[in-house]
């Protein structure tokens, strides 16, 4: 597999423990009580979009079902609440998978800001429904933040893969 | 998109199609938010997956425990600093009593020339502290130190040292959830000090408060203090609850609008009191009907 399919570079497959590792350091970050500062990207949403872009047959719906189900506890906010979020962005992503690995990452960027924005709304309107209070515009912008974080997101995901298949140890790089 | 040559050709184990697992789990979930929001039938699960999350929401807590931790350091002095947490808690430890001074005094006057005083409720606290404000932007809530453990039970009153800060909500065994007064689904029975009158006061989101249901020619006046009655069978009568600031009297309406805000620091981060459960004689039973339990959580509308 390729950084983006235009590009020439092969890359070591994707181990699953290092999938299961990010997204669980994801999950991490989010626990992290910042209180209600409302501008932090939603790093689980992230993470598991990027995983669902590269790897739609390891990680899918599925996991994106238990990562809301964990999410909704550590909220605290109503339980299925971010599951139905990211089941939903999941399945759009992993569909969308084939046409976004084409792009260059700025405009892979630009492909993962409505899809993440699209789970934020979902979630508004399932708490608005239900009688809770808006957060106001600038929760928004925590997508905007994920998508610029897009690319170095990428490079940083993709490391484990970027190094070479043998080691030659009479190498220096 | 499995990389070839090292896993079998994906064609065969791919498992359902996608559209069947997302109807699958979108199913799956709106069951989850229906039997939670209106059922209310999941909180077991929510215990179980809170233990589970609970190493790794301590962990998390870390660095922002540190990095607090760091500042009082630098900040000041320990042993000024020690010395003002202990008069701190004294404080709080006897807020419950002096907050309630002022009515106590006229409701004993008023007692007096009756001459049929009943025996007040006694109430012991427990002092917790805030951890950190929920993540969830939805709603107004706060992450105590206590939990059952600790006996902290759903529906218990919260107070901090100038007036009624929420009521605990939910129960975790370290650790208890405590929704504020500014949450837009909490409401509390109140009286304003002033007049006497009763009414419910609701949150409105966005720190704000709006007491509801009172007529256009009300006698509420910019300035008044509310307190709370005591109808609930939850909140002890005469905590300070909040401060009216704006009354809109459009007769268009049936009912005035009139815009409230918390006196306790409700917003903040501190030291809080969990009052114990309150226990009410039971209601005289009335012949005719039967007088509606107050539900918890609930707004209780009364006449007077």
């Amino acid at each position: 597999m390729q950084p983006t399919h235009s590009s020439r570079r092969i890359l070591l497959p994707a181990r699953t423990w290092f999938i299961f590792l990010t997204l669980v350091l994801a999950l991490f970050v989010n626990l992290v009580p910042l209180g209600r500062f409302a501008i932090f990207p939603d790093w689980v949403a992230l993470v598991l979009t990027f995983w669902c872009i590269r790897e739609p047959l390891k990680v899918s719906m599925g996991a994106a079902f238990v990562l809301g189900l964990l999410m909704d506890v550590a909220d605290a906010s109503v339980m299925g609440q971010h599951a139905f979020a990211y089941v939903l962005l999941a399945f759009a992503a992993g569909g969308l998978s084939r046409r976004i690995l084409w792009f260059p990452l700025g405009q892979q960027a630009l492909h993962v800001l409505p899809l993440l924005l699209g789970a934020q709304i979902v979630m508004v309107a399932i708490r608005l429904a239900a009688g809770g209070e808006f957060p106001g515009v600038l929760w928004f912008t925590g997508s905007f933040l994920g998508a610029v974080l897009w690319h170095p997101l990428t490079y940083l995901l993709l490391l484990p893969q970027y190094q070479p298949v043998e080691r030659d140890h009479n190498r220096p790089i | 998109m499995s990389v070839v040559g090292h896993s079998p050709p994906p064609f065969f184990k791919r498992g359902p199609a996608p559209l069947a697992r997302l109807l699958f789990f979108v199913s799956l979930s709106i069951v989850l938010l229906v039997a939670d929001l209106r059922f209310h039938t999941l909180e077991w699960a929510r215990l179980g997956a809170a233990t589970v999350l609970w190493p790794l929401q301590r962990f998390a807590y870390l660095p922002v425990d540190a990095g607090m931790d760091l500042g009082d350091y630098l900040a000041s002095q320990r042993a000024l600093k020690n010395e003002n947490e202990s008069l701190r808690k004294q404080q709080l430890a006897t807020a419950n009593l002096l907050l309630r001074q002022e009515h106590l005094d006229q409701e004993n006057r008023r007692l007096r020339a009756l001459l049929d005083m009943k025996e007040r409720q006694p109430s012991e606290g427990r002092i917790a502290e805030i951890l950190y404000a929920a993540r969830d932007p939805f709603t107004r809530r706060v992450i105590v130190d206590k939990g059952t453990q600790a006996g902290v039970e759903a529906g218990q009153a919260v107070i901090d040292e100038l007036g009624v800060l929420g009521q605990v909500s939910r129960t975790f065994p370290l650790t208890s959830e405590v929704t504020l007064l500014t949450d837009k689904e909490q409401a509390i029975p109140v009286e304003v000090q002033r007049s006497g009158l009763r009414a419910v006061l609701a949150g409105a989101g966005a720190g704000a408060m709006e007491l509801r249901f009172l007529a256009t020619n009300a006698d509420v006046q910019p300035g008044d203090v509310l307190v709370t009655s005591g109808l609930d069978a939850l909140y002890l009568p005469g905590l300070p609850v909040a401060k009216v600031i704006k009354i809109d009297r459009d007769n268009s309406f049936s009912f005035a609008r009139i815009a409230c805000e918390p006196l306790a620091g409700v917003e903040r981060h501190g030291q809080v009191l969990i009052l114990g459960r309150r226990t009410v004689p039971p209601l005289p039973v009335e012949t005719t009907a039967t007088p509606d339990k107050p539900a918890k959580g609930r707004k209780v509308k009364r006449k007077h």
